[in-house]
């Protein structure tokens, strides 16, 4: 995993943070934030991504929006991505893989299940 | 799962949440009455929301569950399925400050016994409001032959608001633009200015189909009545504008809002405030001088401006420490100046002073930028009382329009803090004995709503905040009853007393008591807390009354207590700091031109009579016979008095600390400083030489 990358698009402060613990705890993994979609628009292209994990409810363009985005575009249309949200409904679920998510996580979660889980996409 | 010190990152950023909702749900209710703005009901929205993941990812069941309910609330108001009337503001503003209380616990305080039973009923008041409305019929949207492809990255908000769009028959655009990665948020911003007069952007969509590398297209989904060309012409060069469904709707007929009932407060709210005839702030009185109240105190939960407070402490303390550096070499270097042919080289002291100069730009530099820092808008408080006052408001069956003002003002972080508490006392004070019941101001040909001002204005160094009433103004005749009832005052002393000086009798302590609260048509409960709290921050407070017109209580603040510029004077061995932001002006007197009034000496001042007080007398200091007066003007809210000293020696940057021991809290000085030439000097307590010279002379025991 040395090297990889991950961004990570969440924006509260204090989220951000613990999401970006539960990735760090991966050796050799380069954690990226973005605070908005907006901002995640900007990054996306400067590096090469491993692994993309998104909030839905952001302010600018929501997290869907980027999903669709980024799976429509053939530079980022193989990269994981994972939803990480509050919505927990089965029709947000639904949407939210329809558009291409690889993972769903409904907060509140255990770090570790998304530490285990990011192992497991970056090791591919 | 988070570590503990994540706790307090947590309860840091889940208060700015509750803030940001607090103002949020303010303007909300100043919108009553027309159709709110969508993005401000999503903003609302989305505070909630954060609130709910925060609190859950951070193991706060509890608040993530209440604000679950909140969002939900929020959610049905957006999507237009509740009614925004007064019950949805009261459990609004109810919410956010139970949920303040329940961070208030997370972060490690006392359990307040209200708390659970509170969270309970507004739970269940929630989730009455929340079910409250109907469903949508059937789907417009289907009906105007959208892109399902588009439809699926909308949020269920998103939708709403496409559809209210084609119900009104609407047509949906959608524009077109590609943007540089460089820039595209500002060019965005600039596209959704442009087309916000002539319609709603109703979402922006990152456009799959890449132009190339270096650019990023999006789609603007944007609902708008004018015809095409209008749009096309307002975006030209920009981007390209097509229809985005196939037909438009007829508009469906909207049934006339009707004006939202005004209803009685809900009990539901009651239950934290005081007996109906006992007004909430009944023993705020407390010889502890703590205040004391039914509410909360208001007081920020977070103690951070971004940038932890602590940290910022010791930074300006090392820059209080760098300033004596400064000075030291300043002397050094005076020194080096004046040896005149000694083994110094002149050059030596040139490079010296001009090392001095650069040193001294870059501190006032490194000093305004962390004082910016510190300063805080007074909106931050001005927002909770607001929020308090339209509770009380309600409880008292008074009718009031509660004015706010200048909350744009900046304060020190610290000050603003501490000013929560005096100003919710003031304002209390204003609505229970100030403003007359609606019957009464009718029989006295008054407006039946009477009015409450709280404003704040900068004025040079110094803020002045006013809380005002027009409503009864206070009886000094009463006001001297009582005090010479209470002991506070001799009847003799109170003889000779003009209109103002009676006024402020209510600040002495021992004017009110309890029992004063139902009986006394005037005020002065606890006020005498109000100022000592004033006067820590190194503020005054002065009374304007006039019968039957009102009354307004003018509070004057220091920017800032951090770094302060004085003045170094002297009198005999003494020497002492006047900060400099009293001091108006210095003027030299010979004795001669004094003269006495009523035993107090004055001196003329271009044709106005100032008190004339010597700075010896002041500290029983040994009195030496001069040939003139150096005279400091002083000059603090509306009061001016002349300061009179042996010398003058020179301007200072200083850091006042306070005394500790057998000088703590010797009257008239604020603290001690150290000088540049390491002499720890005495700093000056304007306020509360300006009080003492206000105070009648034979009023203290």
């Amino acid at each position: 995993m040395d090297g990889c990358k991950v961004l990570i698009v969440e924006d509260s402060r204090a989220t951000r943070e613990l999401l970006a613990a539960a990735i760090e705890v991966l050796e050799g993994v380069e954690v990226y934030t973005a605070v908005s979609g907006f901002e995640a628009l900007k990054v996306l292209p400067r590096h090469r991504f491993a692994l993309i994990i998104t909030d839905i409810n952001m302010p600018d363009i929501n997290g869907l929006e980027l999903i669709n985005f980024v799976k429509k575009n053939p530079h980022y249309r193989q990269t994981p991505l994972f939803i990480v949200t509050t919505e927990g409904r089965e029709q947000d679920r639904d949407r939210g893989l329809q558009l291409g998510a690889d993972e769903y996580l409904v907060k509140p979660f255990q770090s570790e299940l998304l530490t285990a889980l990011a192992r497991r996409y970056l090791k591919r | 799962m988070p570590p503990p010190r994540a706790l307090t990152e947590f309860v840091a950023e889940a208060n700015e949440v509750l803030e940001t909702l607090a103002h949020d749900v303010a303007v909300l209710d100043a919108q009553r009455g027309h159709d709110p703005e969508p993005d401000l009901l999503n903003a609302v929205f989305r505070a909630a929301h954060s609130l709910k993941g925060l609190s859950a990812m951070f193991g706060q069941e509890k608040i993530a569950g209440l604000a679950h309910h909140l969002e939900d609330v929020l959610d049905a108001l957006r999507l237009g399925k509740v009614q925004h009337d007064d019950t949805l503001i009261d459990t609004l503003l109810e919410g956010v400050d139970v949920l303040t209380l329940m961070l208030r616990e997370a972060s490690g305080d006392e359990a307040h016994p209200d708390t659970a039973p509170r969270a309970q009923a507004l739970t269940e008041a929630f989730a009455r409001l929340a079910t409250g409305g109907s469903g949508a019929a059937v789907d417009v949207l289907d009906e105007v032959g959208l892109d399902p492809g588009i439809r699926n990255v909308f949020t269920e908000y998103e939708e709403h608001r496409l559809r209210e769009n084609v119900k009104k028959g609407v047509a949906l655009w959608k524009v077109r633009a590609v943007f540089s990665l460089e820039d595209f948020d500002q060019r965005l911003s600039a596209l959704n200015a442009t087309l916000k007069p002539l319609g709603e952007v109703i979402s922006t969509l990152p456009s799959s189909q890449p132009g190339d590398d270096a650019s990023i297209a999006f789609d603007l989904i944007f609902g708008s009545s004018r015809p095409r060309p209008e749009i096309a012409t307002a975006v030209e060069g920009v981007a390209i504008v097509s229809p985005l469904t196939q037909k438009t709707m007829a508009p469906t007929p909207v049934p006339a809002a009707a004006p939202a009932p005004r209803k009685p407060p809900p009990t539901l709210f009651l239950q934290d405030a005081s007996a109906p005839d006992l007004p909430a702030y009944g023993g705020s009185a407390s010889p502890s001088g703590v205040m004391q109240g039914a509410e909360p105190s208001l007081r920020s939960l977070a103690q951070t401006v971004r940038v932890d407070i602590g940290r910022l402490d010791g930074l300006m303390n090392t820059i209080g420490e760098l300033l004596t550096v400064r000075a030291n070499i300043q002397r050094l270097s005076e020194v080096a100046r004046n040896a005149g042919g000694a083994p110094l080289p002149k050059l030596w002291a040139q490079e010296l002073q001009k090392e001095t100069r650069a040193l001294e730009r870059k501190l006032d530099d490194l000093q305004n930028g962390v004082l910016d820092v510190r300063m805080v808008p007074l909106v931050q408080v001005f927002d909770k009382l607001a929020r308090l006052m339209r509770r009380l408001v309600r409880q008292s069956g008074k009718d009031v329009h509660f004015e706010v003002s200048g909350g744009d003002v900046e304060l020190d972080k610290l000050i603003v803090e501490e000013l929560s508490d005096p100003l919710m006392h003031l304002l209390r004070n204003a609505l229970d004995h100030g403003v007359e019941a609606p019957d009464q101001r009718v029989a006295r040909g008054k407006d039946a709503r009477g009015v409450i001002r709280l404003k704040a204005q900068q004025l040079g160094n110094q803020v002045q905040i006013e809380v005002g009433d027009d409503g009864a103004g206070m009886d000094e005749m009463r006001i001297r009853q009582v005090a010479i009832e209470r002991g506070v005052v001799t009847r003799e002393a109170t003889d000779e007393m003009e209109r103002r000086e009676l006024l402020n009798l209510v600040f002495l302590p021992g004017f009110s008591t309890r029992a004063d609260v139902s009986e006394l048509s005037g005020r002065g409960v606890g006020l005498d807390v109000v100022k000592t709290n004033l006067s820590r921050l190194s503020g005054l407070i002065d009374i304007e009354s006039r019968r039957g017109e009102g009354t307004r209580f003018l509070l004057t603040l220091p920017l800032t207590l951090a770094i302060i510029r004085a003045l170094v004077v002297s009198v005999g061995e003494r020497t002492f700091a006047v900060p400099l932001n009293s001091v108006t002006e210095i003027v030299s007197v010979k004795p001669a031109e004094l003269r006495t009034i009523e035993r107090r000496e004055v001196l003329d001042v271009r044709g106005q009579t100032l008190p004339f007080v010597r700075l010896s007398r002041v500290f029983g200091l040994q009195e030496l016979p001069v040939e003139r007066h150096f005279v400091v003007i002083i000059g603090l809210a509306q009061e001016r008095f002349g300061l009179a000293v042996d010398a003058l020696l020179g301007q200072e940057d200083i850091v006042t600390k306070p005394l500790g021991g057998r000088l703590k809290g010797v009257r008239g000085i604020a603290g001690a400083t150290e000088l540049g030439d390491r002499r720890a000097v005495l700093v000056l307590d304007v306020g509360a030489l300006v009080e003492d010279l206000k105070r009648p002379m034979a009023a203290v025991s």
